[in-house]
């Protein structure tokens, strides 16, 4: 069910051992914890290997995750917001990634632009529970996915190249700067 | 100056056929149930049922309160069966619109597309049946804002203000189907899980009574209805397929076991399954999992055993005595041994996934939580 490559990097992202979901008051931080320590490492790995492709963050709580994701097509960049609810039920079952930009694009998402994984994604999760954590979500459920998806919608004509503007690199910037 | 006449008359008549289709045969309510056989009782047909001998007390009805979780293809029918049959009172959860796209099922009306599919539901069926009390809940059920707000209302809402007599688990998603588990085993509630197959050619519905069968997470879905090929029938650019066959059929098993099971008529089928490519219905009886994950299943499995059965009559057999009294060679059987990986299931279905394979991670490191706080974290993946 998994290939080479996507061996090796599942082999680098640190497993977690916190059963624990958002209901669990103490143990759930000890999970988050968990969580992001994975997270930073795993996009640590990306950047060593020249791969980065998303960022996330989380709310105080950890139970709403938000960021962004970006694939390289022909050499351009397309880049995409993401956003998950951690379910009630979380980590035996698996957060429901969604690119909100994309709902109705595409027939391989539920709606509110929740990207499809029953096949690829959910089985692996499954027999994996709890030590698959969201840096395991990305790497298994959205990433394989863009990678089949994307060159699909560019060809079709779905979604285009946006050339980033000056302003919009200044908003963002500003953005940063107050949450900070 | 004529136009505007004309227009202002036009209005007028539009008007009046308005009042007349939104009044005209709206039905009162009706105070109590009477098996009096003219055309003008809406519920003549059902209170037969006490005729026949099949039921003996249908008004008790109006006494429950069930929960429809999901209003889409299989919820929507179901509340309709419930609202026709004169259940008491009707708690629908949603949170999605009606599109066109759910045109390919039963219940809902092109001009409703935009419409949240709790409130287009509630309109139709209170217009079917005004005796029924509706209530709508437009939220997510897996996020944690609306989960706590769910379990409440499950536990309030009967009509004497206690748990809902049984909840109906109509949604189309895993993760759905896990927050209800969840909720039931924690409160004790009673449900019925049901589902269409994304490929629309299999259902099933299932008894859930925790600490009595099996919960959701007892048997998590390892097995999956077998003799199709899905990639055959996976085409490119389509996520789900539905059918309103599949999906009636499904819904029909559905109430049809509610009603067993709040009437107190026939028998409640624990499992149902439905193959449509081969008309095949298997039934099983599912037992709880002594491992089960969920510890609040755990919790009733233990009340359940303290819990006094009724005694259930077994047939009196003779017993079998041996072929052979003497057996002088000391032959006996002995039992093949069994690969344990080997899990058998039941004819029809087969495995979708093994259990953890331990070497295929063992590679891997642990995200081991040291004294970083959760903030200092927080902050090191924003600055990453």
């Amino acid at each position: 069910m998994v290939d080479e490559s996507t061996r090796k990097t599942l082999s680098t992202i640190p497993l977690l051992k916190t059963k624990a979901g958002p209901r669990d008051k103490e143990l759930w931080v000890e999970r988050l914890k968990e969580e992001y320590q994975s997270l930073i490492k795993y996009v640590q790995n990306n950047k060593e290997a020249d791969n980065d492709w998303f960022r996330l963050e989380s709310n105080k709580e950890g139970t709403k995750w938000f960021g962004k994701c970006w694939f390289i097509h022909d050499l351009l960049k397309y880049e995409f917001d993401v956003e998950f609810d951690i379910p009630v039920t979380y980590p035996t079952t698996a957060p429901e990634i969604a690119l909100p930009e994309l709902d109705g694009k595409t027939a391989k998402m539920y709606r509110g632009g929740k990207i499809c994984l029953s096949d690829h994604f959910k089985p692996l999760w499954g027999r994996n529970v709890p030590r698959f954590g969201i840096g395991h979500a990305m790497a298994l459920g959205l990433g394989p996915w863009l990678a089949v998806e994307i060159p699909d919608l560019i060809a079709k004509g779905v979604i285009s190249y946006k050339e980033k503007n000056r302003i919009g690199y200044r908003v963002e910037f500003i953005k940063t700067y107050l949450l900070l | 100056m004529s136009n505007i006449q004309e227009l202002e008359a036009k209005i007028k008549d539009l008007e009046e056929k308005l009042a007349s289709a939104t009044q005209k045969n709206v039905r009162e309510k009706i105070e109590t149930m009477s098996s009096e056989v003219v055309d003008s009782n809406p519920y003549s047909r059902l209170m037969a049922l006490k005729r026949m001998g099949i039921v003996n007390n249908y008004e008790r009805i109006r006494e429950f309160t069930v929960a429809v979780v999901g209003i889409g293809g299989v919820g929507s029918v179901t509340a309709e069966m419930l609202t026709r049959c004169g259940i008491g009172r009707l708690i629908l959860f949603d949170y999605d619109k009606v599109e066109l796209a759910n045109m390919n099922r039963l219940f809902f009306q092109p001009h409703q597309s935009g419409l949240s599919k709790v409130e287009a539901a509630a309109d139709t069926l209170r217009n079917i049946n005004p005796d029924v009390d509706i209530h709508t809940y437009n939220y997510n059920i897996t996020t944690v804002d609306s989960f706590d707000n769910f379990t409440n209302v499950l536990t309030t809402s009967s009509l004497t203000d206690g748990p809902v007599e049984l909840i109906l688990s109509c949604v189309d998603n895993f993760e759905a189907r896990f927050a209800i588990n969840t909720a039931c085993n924690e409160f004790n509630l009673t449900w019925f899980e049901s589902g269409v197959s994304e490929n629309a050619v299999s259902g099933h519905i299932q008894f859930i009574s925790p600490g009595e069968t099996a919960c959701f997470a007892c048997a998590p879905p390892l097995i999956v209805a077998s003799n199709i090929d899905e990639k055959t029938l996976k085409r490119d650019g389509v996520c789900a397929a539905s059918l309103p066959t599949t999906m009636g059929i499904v819904a029909g098993f559905l109430v049809q076991n509610t009603l067993k099971y709040l009437l107190q008529f026939g028998q409640v089928t624990n499992y149902l399954g439905y193959s449509a490519l081969t008309d095949f219905f298997p039934t099983m009886n599912l037992k709880p999992n002594p491992n089960c994950d969920d510890l609040n299943c755990r919790k009733r499995q233990k009340e359940f055993e303290l819990k006094p059965k009724p005694e259930v009559a077994v047939e009196a057999k003779e017993e079998e005595k041996p072929v052979h009294e003497d057996n002088e060679w000391g032959i006996s059987l002995v039992e093949e041994s069994v690969d344990e990986r080997d899990v058998t299931v039941s004819e029809g279905v087969t495995l979708a996934y093994t259990f953890p394979d331990q070497s295929s991670i063992e590679e891997c490191q642990e995200a081991t939580s040291n004294d970083v706080s959760l903030d200092e974290l927080m902050a090191q993946m924003k600055s990453i």
